[in-house]
């Protein structure tokens, strides 16, 4: 029997390129015609890691950016930084090495129904599905403005493209080596006011997620998170990737809140179904 | 030659073919359903089902370590009537058979939920999960103690219209004494063998890796454990039929569980690698008997050269 429709695309592809950004990050492009046509915003991919058999389980990794030019191969681009054996391994791949991958995978971001303006909001690494939303959400008339937030200047994520796909882009660095010393969220209130945005789409580290949603709820503002979490699996059946949802009381739920999949649930929440009390700041160490 | 003979016959259940999944790492089967046909299973051996719903442990549930995984679900599951309600009519209608694997924090608690699998269409044998804190016994695992073991299993015996496998734990001091005790209590066969407790901690930031610290490791890292296992057991328990779990990522690893004595496998881990693995397993392990020139899968496990 042949993979259904429902089934995400699964083999092996060639890496295109390989590139260096800025000092902690790398880049791949990868040909993968198949996931490149059917990837939406906010959804992910499942690598596995080439050269140690020893490393079982798949990465997850945003989708940062698709080709689709006409005439060529679609191409799919993923961004991470080392944070373990297996990103180590994957920051050695280079053009023609072979990647065996899964995808899309993952319920993307929702878009707006009428024209709307936009903010994304990113942080660190965190920012990577943001371009490919921008790109998009433009290319369905939508005003898109950014705010990318990092340690350092060196942490804004890819910052040149992320002008090149919006309106405006504001920067916080935590050291004030570039835009304004501080986080995303000292300018969030000043940004929505002066874009006039009514939705915000945010991805990062946990701290900065939690008050991006306390921040937007407070200016009634509707929001959506991409999570991120350990996966082992990335299509549901493991149930490695759980992220505290609030849920119904009644029919056998009492607590008014439960564990979702982030792989096929999520990764992308709408930031009010989040269970902000259950979520760890700094969980225990994970290593990818 | 034609096609060898894969059908097994275990505790009076006859199985298409010898290959099932293992619980927890199936799920209840839809989410493989659109990558493989689900049919080519010999059958599927659901997430463990308590009385309740258990809610499972706080993320990070997960750490990979070297050719294995550690996890930490903490047995989250919807509870056996969302289970029979929503997930094994599905099964059923796609001709899964289905073996239902069992959780309790206390005998009573696993003797009610065998009760609401009694007669359940589909359900063709019992799984007993027996790694899980006693609370009658101050947190002692049911499975590290040969009279708890004894007496969940004559318990759940006493309602199951199925055949019921116990699934035993290598943290033990002995395995085959508690292989005994389920044996005693009534266990027609023995699923060997669960996860083995272990730890990993991040250097960087000093911390356990999962969020109770402990978890249980899987994949090819623990195989050579659980062939020692089931060789173990096999020995001692001939008659008895043994499902081989642990590490499983290959026909050949399918044979090597079927020489050291077992009469069926399940696949766990490497489900989560890719989800055709099982398919693939099938694929390999039926190349393996026909070169082999093994008419009968059954022959296998009298076939280990030990001279």
């Amino acid at each position: 029997m042949s993979p259904t429709k429902d089934a995400a695309w699964s083999g092996q592809v060639e890496v295109f390129a390989y590139r260096r950004l800025a000092e902690p990050y790398h880049s791949l492009t990868i040909v993968a015609p198949d996931i490149c046509a059917r990837a939406a915003p906010g959804q992910f991919i499942a690598v596995r890691t080439p050269d140690d058999r020893s490393l079982l389980l798949r990465r997850p990794f945003s989708i940062h950016r698709v080709d689709r030019r006409p005439g060529w191969a679609g191409t799919v681009d993923i961004v991470f930084d080392i944070r373990g054996r297996g990103t180590e391994v994957l920051a050695r791949a280079r053009q023609h090495t072979s990647l065996d991958v899964l995808g899309p995978l993952g319920r993307p971001f929702r878009f707006p129904k009428e024209q709307t303006n936009c903010l994304l909001v990113g942080g660190g690494i965190g920012a990577a599905p943001l371009l490919f939303l921008a790109e998009e959400l433009r290319g369905h008339g939508h005003r898109v403005d950014y705010i990318l937030g990092g340690r350092t200047s060196e942490h804004l994520l890819r910052p040149i493209e992320a002008k090149r796909a919006s309106l405006t882009v504001s920067f916080t660095t935590d050291d004030g080596s570039s835009g304004t010393q501080g986080v995303v969220t000292d300018i969030l209130e000043e940004r929505v006011r002066a874009t006039k945005a009514r939705v915000v789409y945010t991805c990062g580290p946990v701290p900065m997620l939690r008050a991006v949603a306390r921040e937007c709820a407070r200016l009634k503002l509707p929001c959506q998170v991409a999570w991120e979490e350990v996966m082992a699996c990335g299509f549901g059946a493991c149930l490695v990737c759980a992220v505290p949802v609030r849920l119904e009381r009644g029919a056998g739920n009492d607590e008014g809140w439960g564990w979702a999949r982030c792989c096929t649930e999520g990764p992308v929440f709408s930031a009010s179904r989040i269970h902000w009390e259950r979520v760890e700041d700094a969980p225990a160490g994970v290593t990818t | 030659m034609s096609d060898p003979r894969l059908e097994v016959d275990l505790a009076g259940v006859k199985f298409r073919n010898p290959i099932l999944t293992a619980s927890g790492c199936f799920h209840y089967g839809k989410e493989f359903a659109p990558y493989m046909d689900l049919r080519r299973l010999g059958g599927v051996i659901v997430k463990s089902l308590s009385v309740k719903p258990w809610p499972g442990h706080p993320p990070p549930r997960g750490a990979e370590t070297p050719s294995g995984m550690l996890n930490a679900i903490g047995l989250q599951n919807p509870g056996v009537q969302a289970f029979i309600d929503r997930d094994l009519p599905w099964l059923v209608q796609r001709k899964v058979p289905v073996i239902a694997s069992i959780v309790g924090h206390s005998v009573e608690e696993y003797i009610r939920v065998a009760d609401r699998l009694r007669n359940a269409p589909g359900v063709v044998a019992i799984e007993v999960n027996i790694s899980c804190p006693n609370l009658d016994d101050r947190s002692l695992m049911f499975s590290s103690n040969p009279d708890a073991t004894g007496a969940v299993i004559r318990g759940v015996r006493r309602v199951s219209s199925q055949p019921v496998f116990t699934k035993l734990s290598p943290d033990v001091t002995d395995i085959v004494e508690i292989a005994r005790a389920a044996v005693r209590g009534g266990s027609h066969g023995l699923s060997v063998m669960n996860t083995a407790l272990g730890m990993a901690i991040d250097t960087e930031s000093m911390r356990p890796k999962l969020s109770t610290f402990t978890g249980g490791l899987s994949g090819p890292a623990i195989k050579p454990i659980a062939i020692r296992c089931v060789y173990q057991v096999s020995r001692a328990f001939p008659e008895i039929p043994i499902i081989g779990q642990g590490g499983i990522n290959s026909g050949a690893d399918v044979a090597e569980f079927m020489l050291a004595g077992a009469s069926a496998v399940a696949v766990g881990t490497a489900n989560f690698t890719e989800p055709t693995t099982a398919k693939r397993i099938y694929d390999e392990f039926v190349e393996y008997l026909t070169r082999k020139r093994i008419k009968d899968v059954s022959q296998l496990k009298k076939m280990l050269k030990e001279g």
